[in-house]
């Protein structure tokens, strides 16, 4: 309590008792104002609360609005079409959507299992006094701008893996029947699996930061009960932690997927660009954000334009959907918890 | 004879049960190995590539031509120019909604609406801003702005906001507010002498988080303030910004560009990482007090 406050506070006070005495006509106006600027207050409040529901109706009916050009040429044919081509402005979204879902898996092939282990090692595993500052760090990694792991993907790892893993990959999975095709071609740097491992990376803190936090709501007397009954840590883990914390950490991976989804800059820089789709996960590709990123300020003509934003668009409503759903989940165990 | 075999049985099973404990303590170690590995990795080559091209130069200069030395001046004062923006227009938006879901409408209908539509927002691609932004406000002025960029970056904002407020004023004690209505005090003085007081650390700490989210944006900048090469205030004029500096500075084929690239890199993680430790320690100390 500092003294300015508690002044303001008692100013108000003193004022209405002086105003009692001598003129109620007076009193009755302060009154008004006093309830006129409450329910402006109220009003103003409410007014930006639902500002924030207005702004998501803005974002969906301007990129429906803006897309509409293009859906009205190509129709349905836009989402499943594999044709790029802005010379004969014919377009199709389905190569970008391809990368799109690739990348983002590959990401959580990936970073599901290591921030769940992580997540393990941080609620049962680690020395006390060593808990916070791993957290941190690893929540640093969440904290990093998206262009930083683009450069560092562009300029480090995607030499590095076109002159280690890839040409490994390619002799060794390339002649594997079945799987083989996945991992054919010239080793190129950059390409889906380049861009779907720096993706995973920069989903790791989400999911770990979740998956810690319901691992450490389980209730510790079921853990004890397990633990009692002689389990071993990684058993307690397995058949007690992990079933009750279920929702919250599918909650937790749904929220990383809808970043992996929507992540631009990072992705750019390492994917190539290029509008096909290839059986070969090592091959360059392309994403719905990155082409955007890429193409939008060189898009020529309207129908171009209106291209990209219902690529966009389509972007949106995945992530949406895919956002919402992690919400309403992590919003169960929370009021389990609570 | 049978108990000798049931005994060696149940010795095997148990071996089995702490060699897959071994297996996955192993896992977990290296998971966190890799998971802290990625950070020390991409943090060292950054330190090490970015401050090989740090010097005075950097915050004197303009933006070089191709094949020549420079600075990253106008970048720099372009990112503060329009995080300021963002700023001045988001916050009040966010304080003022998160306003309303704390203190009027705690249980309302209308509150859990805009809690899950301000969640989505919170992690919404920010290049599906960038493209609102232009079709709101570039393509009817038809020119980018600095403006445009800034209230790209604000609806990145807004949300930040209004969740940390949210959160920040649920905390404060019930008995604060009945104190404060007690000797009289009108609801909205409650909140804006009260409320916002105890608040305080935490409501800072929300805009701090939002300055960190938005000083990396590169995305809804590409195509609202889009890239000035030359020094410029006139917030109706393009502007230049670091993230998209390095954007294209990175992808050029200039090695003096690239070696830019990566200084502005590091100033911005910097920059970042400053910002994310001062929220940490704020939140800290506000919970102590």
């Amino acid at each position: 309590m500092d003294s300015s406050r508690s002044q303001s506070v008692a100013d108000i006070a003193i004022r209405e008792r002086d105003l009692i005495a001598p003129a109620a006509g007076s009193r009755a106006r302060v009154l008004d104002r006093l309830r006129l600027g409450d329910a402006a207050f109220r009003q103003l409040t409410r007014a930006a609360a639902i500002g924030v529901l207005v702004l998501l109706s803005a974002v969906i009916i301007s990129l429906i609005r803006g897309s509409i050009p293009a859906l009205k040429t190509f129709g349905f044919g836009f989402l499943v079409s594999e044709r790029w081509n802005p010379v004969t402005e014919i377009f199709g979204a389905l190569p970008a959507v391809y990368g799109t879902v690739i990348t983002s898996f590959i990401a959580m092939l990936f970073a599901v299992p290591i921030g769940l282990m992580i997540a393990f090692f941080l609620t049962e595993l680690c020395p006390k006094w060593l808990r916070r500052p791993i957290g941190i760090a690893i929540e640093l990694l969440a904290g990093i701008p998206s262009i930083i792991y683009g450069i560092w993907g562009l300029f480090v790892f995607a030499p590095f893996l076109q002159e280690t893993l890839q040409p490994f990959l390619i002799g060794t999975l390339g002649n594997a029947p079945l799987i083989g095709p996945l991992f054919g071609g010239p080793p190129y740097g950059i390409g889906m699996l380049t861009a779907g491992l720096i993706l995973a990376i920069m989903v790791l803190p989400f999911i770990t930061s979740i998956s810690r936090d319901v691992f450490e709501a389980v209730p510790a007397v079921l853990k004890e009960a397990a633990y009692g009954l002689g389990c071993t840590t990684w058993e307690v883990t397995r058949n007690v932690v992990l079933p009750y914390a279920r929702v919250g950490v599918i909650g937790g991976i749904m929220l990383a997927l809808g970043r992996a989804l929507g992540e631009t800059m990072a992705v750019t820089f390492v994917i190539g660009n290029a509008h096909r789709i290839s059986a070969s996960i090592l091959a360059p590709g392309t994403t719905i954000s990155a082409t955007i990123a890429n193409e939008f300020t060189e898009a020529v003509g309207d129908l171009y334009t209106s291209a990209l934003i219902a690529l966009g668009l389509i972007l949106f409503v995945i992530t949406f959907i895919v956002l919402a759903i992690a919400r309403y989940l992590l919003l169960r165990i929370e009021r389990r918890i609570g | 004879m049978a108990e000798h075999m049931a005994e060696q049985l149940l010795q095997s099973r148990y071996r089995g049960r702490r060699r897959r404990n071994a297996v996955a303590t192993v896992l977990a170690l290296a998971a966190t190995g890799i998971g802290l590995g990625w950070l020390v990795l991409i943090l060292g080559e950054l330190l090490w590539q970015g401050f090989s091209g740090l010097s005075l130069a950097v915050f004197t200069e303009m933006t070089p031509p191709p094949g020549a030395a420079g600075g990253l001046l106008n970048p720099i004062f372009g990112s503060l120019i329009l995080t300021v923006l963002a700023v001045i227009i988001g916050t009040p938006i966010g304080i003022l909604a998160g306003t309303y879901m704390a203190e009027y409408g705690r249980h309302d209908v209308l509150t859990t609406v805009v809690r899950f539509i301000n969640d989505i927002l919170l992690s919404a691609p920010s290049i599906v801003v960038g493209l609102f932004i232009y079709e709101i406000m570039v393509a009817p002025m038809g020119h980018f702005s600095g403006l445009a960029g800034g209230v790209a970056l604000a609806v990145l904002v807004i949300p930040v906001v209004v969740r940390t407020t949210e959160d920040m004023l649920t905390l404060v004690p019930n008995a604060l507010r009945e104190a404060a209505t007690s000797i009289g005090l009108p609801r909205s003085l409650t909140i804006t002498r009260i409320c916002y007081r105890a608040a305080r650390a935490g409501m800072l700490t929300g805009v701090l988080l939002a300055v960190a989210r938005i000083s990396g944006e590169t995305a809804p900048l590409l195509f609202t303030s889009l890239n000035n090469q030359f020094w410029s205030t006139n917030l109706n004029a393009p502007i230049s910004s670091l993230p998209v500096v390095i954007f294209q500075f990175a992808l050029s084929p200039y090695k003096d560009w690239q070696a830019l690239a990566w200084t502005g890199a590091l100033i911005i993680t910097m920059a970042v990482l400053a910002l994310s430790i001062t929220a940490r320690a704020l939140v800290a100390t506000g919970k102590q007090s």
